[in-house]
């Protein structure tokens, strides 16, 4: 139960963090998910680069109505955000939902989705808000969006050398309610299943994102377009549970679609 | 590594293997035994620790990384040697221990929201105390603890 030995860096820019990060090389955010497996020795990384001294890396800004989520911006940050609980409301409701306090004050932004748990909330209310993954490396930098960015179970298109550096969110459509809802069982437990849901006014688009369905967040495209052609929310429920393989998780799926719906004032 | 750390409130400077936790550091280094260790993954809460006021896992924390930072633990409640903090009287008064191992751990964890929180609901102190297990005590006694606490502190008694 205690860590393999590593070389230890922390670097205080971002410039030098880069130049730190290779194949040997595992960057550290919060540590709330990758210190519990190396003192499981399931990790064995050669070199840390410790991220939380890189101070440029930690911010959560509000520009030209776009949310700029800084990689190592704290989830206890996240939900203490005014700007946050008042227009992109998705974020506070899911990220309550992540471990504990305890958690929350360590555990960042960029460090759950470059986990990339398919059960974690983070990923699955910023893939519910289109968000963008804005990546860079020594060589230059890149943008993905969430289905590019989650490629499998614990899995990320970053490369050895690359880091996630920021979280971009757009606004939500004028009118737009949403709801974030999970199965766990207890509170703070890794949950079963989960829905993030924006439910827009007609003619603007609503999104639908599953927890725990599968190895990645993943949208009900089917399901929003039926709930965009005005169908009922049971219906769109059901639409949406299907995507799901597993029968007792479909249940609770279709379930907690409902409840999110119902919750974001879909009929 | 070297490393500069204040824990309750005095400097200590060590030498520090970089994997060392900070629950280890605490305990082996500076004989700061009153933080436990149980399940040393995040998940029981037993060594949960005050960095820069917030409560933390010390287990999910290396020694390095608390270098520069203010570290409080649960030997830096008690007001004085005869004064106990009032969440540990509530503890004592409502029977929220039997063994004790997690002790610790829920007073660092629930200090800070006793002191911000003092009308919290049920269901709010149930879910502050969700990250930390306890074995023995079915948590009821713990829950009216906090109570009791939140009350004497609002009360202005504590």
């Amino acid at each position: 139960m205690k860590p393999a030995p590593f070389d230890y860096e922390a670097p205080r820019t971002l410039h030098r963090a880069l130049e730190l990060l290779d194949d040997d090389a595992k960057a550290l955010a919060g540590g709330q998910s990758l210190v519990p497996v190396m003192n499981f020795r399931l990790a064995r990384p050669a070199r840390l680069v410790d991220l939380n001294r890189v101070g440029e890396l930690a911010y959560l800004r509000r520009r030209r109505g776009r949310l700029h989520i800084g990689a190592m911006t704290r989830q206890a940050t996240l939900e203490r955000s005014e700007v946050v609980a008042r227009a992109w409301p998705l974020l506070r409701q899911a990220v309550g939902h992540v471990g504990h306090p305890q958690i929350r004050a360590r555990g960042t932004v960029g460090g759950s989705c470059a986990h990339a748990d398919p059960t974690a909330e983070l990923p699955v209310a910023l893939t519910a808000l289109d968000a963008r993954f804005h990546v860079r490396s020594r060589a230059g930098r890149r943008t993905l969006r969430a289905e590019e960015f989650f490629v499998t179970h614990l899995t990320t298109a970053l490369a050895a050398d690359e880091l996630l550096v920021e979280v971009e969110v757009p606004p939500l459509p004028e009118g737009a309610r949403s709801a974030f809802v999970e199965h766990a069982r207890t509170h703070g437990d890794f949950a079963l299943a989960g829905a993030a849901v924006v439910v827009a006014p007609a003619g603007t688009p609503s999104a639908i994102a599953l927890l725990g369905a599968a190895a990645t967040p993943l949208r009900a495209r089917e399901a929003e377009a039926a709930l965009g052609a005005g169908a009922a929310a049971a219906d769109v429920a059901r639409l949406a549970g299907d995507l799901v393989a597993d029968e007792y998780r479909r249940a609770l799926t279709t379930a907690l679609v409902r409840r999110a719906l119902r919750e974001a004032g879909a009929r | 590594m070297r490393i500069s750390v204040e824990v309750n409130g005095e400097r200590h400077e060590a030498e520090v293997e970089p994997r060392t936790l900070l629950s280890d550091f605490l305990r082996h280094d500076l004989g700061l035994t009153g933080t436990h260790v149980g399940c040393e993954h995040g998940v029981c809460g037993a060594c949960t620790v005050q960095v820069d006021g917030e409560p933390v896992r010390a287990c999910l924390m290396f020694a390095v990384q608390a270098d520069g930072r203010a570290v409080r633990t649960v030997e830096a409640l008690a007001v004085d040697e005869q004064t106990l903090h009032p969440l540990q009287r509530a503890f004592h008064a409502e029977h929220a221990l039997q063994c004790g191992f997690c002790t610790a751990g829920f007073l660092m964890s629930l200090e800070p929201f006793v002191r911000d929180r003092p009308d919290a609901s049920e269901e709010e102190i149930r879910e502050a105390l969700a990250g930390n297990l306890c074995r023995c005590t079915g948590y009821e006694p713990i829950v009216a603890a906090v109570r009791r606490a939140a009350a004497e502190l609002q009360g202005g008694a504590g």
